[in-house]
């Protein structure tokens, strides 16, 4: 006879919730029922992120993949009581019975009691429902200023989400310091430097004591010095509070400052009922119980917890509160006991913004905790030494990487990730066995999949495991396209045997040629065909049309932003018919010709150049269209002229060389018809301006483009787009997209950010140079060709019979038009086979 | 390959001026389409057009260079490469394309085609 099934209901549905199903489900045995009750409408996601919605606005991006099979998922269904004797929850579709009991119920935003925090246009930061609910009101017309109450963790997010939607961004915090909690005063300053410099006004030792307004919405914050704030939206972020509103009618004790007290084991006085996460005050060590506000304590709960269920015995020990965190793009990081007494090394670097505090015991023999503000490189290796001794004297430690900075030597046991307890020994075994990558690494340890701020650290550690990309771009160059491309335009190097010589072996191959050729078109701004060059083009760009399976060639006119007169359409169609060509629309708004024999090319550009058409570079590694939905032209929903902003750019970087094809889309309105956010730059058009997306794309592996620059104007747009496409053009591999250019740029969109709108690198004037020179230099490829005699000469079929046409060309028929002739081709293999 | 295995004559191509380093030209010679190329050093080679692989007569038009010692071509379809002196597909084990015997006669570039 078979044992009844048992029942494991789990309260809440967060990431915790998410961590403890996932590490149940590794463990258990058959047998257990698994059911999940959240109160949100969905599945858990990942919080730690939240911020990054507003990035694009894409929730699943944010989602953890969902419930283990089996287990049976009841959102918008929270649990409203616990009857302990009957062993069941109660919730709005009555009663669950349960075996075992998981509370993971969360914290809510903490609120303080001011007047008016119930004003319309006052929120909190803790749900993607609060995000939207805020994003609604603050891009609504005539919001101008916001202020954020609440100058910690917490609150220095929700300045950043009021930021980037557009409003001009007040921080008030009580402390004397932002994150009080975190950092000194010495760390707090150049952090509010930091901070100021991205244009949010700190307020701090300032409290709120009310807030004005009417049915309208909030319109005045009061300080309780007498000043006060004419402000549009508030966002509160003054701290989290327990969710355990079920402990007192279960009869389940508190924690001295609320949350179900459990001990080490995450158990409640009842051994059927458990709590994780930041509902759970945990006592450990004979502690008053605590509730931990960070996502690493709550997972080592889960697991405690799945353990237990499963017949283990682990415990929990004292959860480390370490933190390392990005905010407004700068690293901050807080670990150990900062703030005990002892002895300190203190490093403030004005000029750079760097700030670091290291606490060792009296004897100077054992870190006890620090402060990192501004760069928190050393963090994992400070972070490992706790309650050791340094591997080296603090100042190397603390010294920039690079610049002296000691390679202190991380010890195995170091924990390099947080979120899931992993490491760096787990990680160097893992790598020993066969992991060569970071998603490798991911997938085969939960490394970095947490908050992700271990990716670096991982990167290092495959680099120390002997694991190393060669970026040579082929046999004939150990230099990366990258280096190549500074060697050229430092040594003013102008054809490739000149680079060959000096800086390669051999004679090139179909990898480096079209590489070198390309960045000698970005360097030089020439016609890409004459002297040496035309012996570095790919076919394609040879003949300057694209090569198909049969031999022959496409040819694609340039349509800008997929506007065209009647009379245009007609000379292509004539073109077309004349030549016998098949013709399709391509899905970037333009026509493509097929079947056109090499000596035919010359002829059929003869006719559309003469037509007012122009090379559409289909064939290159260049601009190929600038696609477009009709616009506020005729478009009832139109905000903007996104055709006449099309043409403009597409006219703009025309024959830009780069290391891919580059895409682009502008859409009039939100509703995104031209799909402007599955391109290498997309643009749509809002109220007040355009917001610019970055390194989208289509293909196999498609990206939705990043949110860069919200209701811009279209020069500041233009200045934007002009650095981020020579950047990438500098600095991208070859073949590689903007898409994984981004994704492998170490800082990602913040660096990108760094160097072309705040121009750390103090590259910009170079590129906006470039950028004119190639713009002012600018001619249509064809009409360059059909110009020169000499440049025609190589459009023959056989060098010696100019006229006869390859023989071994064939066509059928298909819906009406000439395609490939299917049968086997017809094969003509000489004396010789 | 070597002339004497073939029976054929030398046939006129074209001027020696007329091949760019580095790219091939295509010439057709008693209906046998070859691809004749001129490497940086000023060597000739030739060989047939057509790529083994993709059945289309390409070969003449993809990038020239060097694997290692050997002056290659790469098809322009799907980049394999093949030794020029030998026809020998450096990428894919047995695959080859055929060679001809190549010479320059006073300024003129003359290849056999010829019958086995």
């Amino acid at each position: 006879m078979s044992e009844p099934m048992k029942r494991l209901v789990v309260a809440g549905y967060g990431m915790v919730a998410q961590r403890f199903l996932e590490a149940f489900a590794e463990r258990a045995e058959p047998g257990w029922s698994v059911t999940v009750l959240a109160e949100e409408d969905r599945p858990a996601y990942d919080r730690v992120r939240l911020s990054a919605w507003f990035d694009d606005y894409d929730a699943s991006s944010l989602h953890l993949g969902g419930a283990p099979d089996g287990v049976a998922v009841r959102l918008n269904e929270a649990v409203t009581g616990v009857d302990r004797d009957r062993r069941v929850v109660r919730s709005a579709s009555g009663e669950t019975p349960y075996d075992a009991l998981v509370l993971a119920t969360g914290s809510r935003a903490f609120v303080p009691p001011i007047a008016g925090a119930d004003l319309p246009g006052v929120f909190v930061y803790r749900t993607l429902d609060d995000l939207a609910a805020l994003r609604e009101w603050a891009t609504a017309d005539g919001r101008r200023v916001g202020a954020v109450l609440g100058g910690g963790l917490l609150g220095l997010e929700a300045a950043n989400a009021l930021r980037m939607l557009g409003v001009s961004t007040h921080v008030v915090e009580f402390a004397p310091r932002l994150m009080p909690l975190q950092v000194d005063e010495g760390g707090g300053a150049v952090l509010r430097r930091h901070i100021e410099a991205l244009g949010v006004t700190v307020h701090t030792g300032r409290a709120c004591a009310g807030l004005e307004g009417d049915d309208e919405g909030v319109t005045r914050m009061l300080f309780n010095d007498g000043g006060s704030l004419d402000v549009d939206v508030v966002v509160v972020a003054a701290g989290i509070r327990p969710r355990d509103e079920l402990a007192e009618p279960a009869g389940l004790a508190r924690g001295p400052r609320g949350g179900f007290a459990v001990d080490a084991t995450c158990a409640t006085a009842d051994p059927a009922v458990w709590a994780i996460g930041e509902c759970a005050a945990l006592a450990v060590d004979d502690g008053d119980g605590i509730c931990y506000g960070l996502v690493a304590p709550g997972y080592a709960m889960a697991e405690v917890v799945a353990d237990r269920l499963t017949g283990g015995d682990a415990t929990m020990a004292r959860p480390d509160t370490s933190t390392k965190l990005k905010l407004l793009g700068v690293d901050v990081a807080s670990f150990g006991a900062p703030f005990t007494e002892g002895l300190d090394v203190v490093v403030t670097d004005q000029v750079t913004g760097v700030y670091a505090k290291l606490l060792l015991t009296d004897d100077a023999q054992t870190l006890l905790g620090g402060i990192l503000v501004g760069d928190a490189s050393a963090y994992p290796t400070l972070r490992a030494s706790l309650g050791g001794p340094l591997p080296a004297p603090p100042l190397a430690l603390l010294a920039p990487a690079g610049e002296g900075g000691a390679k202190a030597e991380l010890p195995g046991s170091a924990q390099v990730c947080s979120c899931h307890a992993v490491t760096k020994d787990h990680i160097t075994e893992a790598i020993a066995g066969g992991c060569t990558d970071v998603p490798g690494l991911k997938s085969c340890t939960k490394a970095g999949t947490g908050c992700g701020s271990c990716v670096p650290l991982l990167k290092q550690l495959l680099a120390a495991g002997g694991v190393v990309q060669s970026k040579a771009l082929c046999e004939h160059f150990t230099y990366s396209r990258q280096e190549l491309f500074d060697i050229i335009r430092v040594r003013g190097i102008r054809s490739f045997t000149e680079l060959v010589s000096e800086y390669g072996t051999g004679r090139g191959c179909d990898i480096c040629k079209p590489a070198i050729a390309s960045i000698l078109a970005t360097v030089n701004n020439g016609y890409i065909l004459d002297g040496e060059e035309a012996a570095l083009q790919d076919t394609n760009d040879h003949f300057l049309a694209n090569i198909q399976r049969d031999g022959t060639y496409s040819v694609v006119p340039r349509i800008p932003g997929g506007e065209i007169t009647p009379e245009k359409l007609i000379v292509i169609g004539e073109v077309a018919r004349d030549f016998g060509l098949y013709t399709k629309i391509t899905g970037g708004q333009r026509i493509d010709l097929f079947g056109a024999r090499v000596e035919q090319l010359p002829q059929i550009w003869q006719r559309l150049v003469g037509a007012g058409f122009e090379s559409g570079h289909a064939y290159g590694k260049a601009l190929r269209t600038v696609k477009s939905c009709v616009g506020s032209t005729w478009c009832r929903y139109g905000v903007q002229d996104s055709v006449g902003l099309a043409i403009e750019l597409e006219l703009r970087y025309r024959g830009l060389r780069a290391p891919h094809k580059i895409k682009s889309a502008v859409s009039g309105c939100a509703r995104e018809c031209a799909e402007a956010r599955s391109k290498d730059f997309g643009i749509i058009a809002t109220e007040k301006g355009w917001n610019l997306y970055l390194a989208g794309n289509g293909g196999f592996r498609p990206r939705h483009a990043d949110l860069f620059l919200t209701d811009v104007s279209t020069e500041e747009l233009i200045r934007t787009i002009d650095r981020f496409l020579m950047y990438y053009i500098r600095t991208a591999d070859r073949l590689q997209r903007t898409a994984t250019w981004l994704e492998a740029m170490d800082g990602g969109l913040d660096h990108l950010r760094e160097v072309i709108v705040d121009d750390a690198l103090g590259l910009c004037e170079e590129l906006d140079a470039q950028m004119a020179r190639h713009v002012g230099t600018y001619a249509d490829e064809w009409r360059a060709t059909l110009e020169d005699p000499q440049r025609l000469a190589r459009f023959v079929s056989f060098v010696n019979a100019p006229g006869t046409p390859d023989p071994d060309i064939t066509f059928e028929v298909e819906r009406g038009q000439k395609i490939p002739a299917r049968g086997p081709v017809p094969v003509t293999l000489g004396g010789v086979s | 390959m070597t002339v004497a295995t073939l029976t054929g004559t030398w046939t006129a191509i074209c001027a020696y001026d007329r091949l760019q380093a580095e790219r091939g030209v295509a010439a057709l010679v008693d209906g046998v389409q070859i691809a004749l190329f001129r490497t940086y050093d000023g060597e000739l080679f030739a060989i047939g057009n057509r790529d083994p692989i993709a059945g289309a007569q390409v070969m003449s038009r993809g990038i020239v260079g060097t694997r290692g010692d050997a002056p290659t071509v790469a098809s322009p379809l799907h980049k394999q490469v093949y030794d020029l002196r030998t026809g020998e597909c450096l990428d894919v084990p047995g695959v080859a394309v055929p060679t001809y015997p190549v010479r320059i006669s006073g300024d003129t570039v003359e290849v056999v085609v010829g019958t086995p």
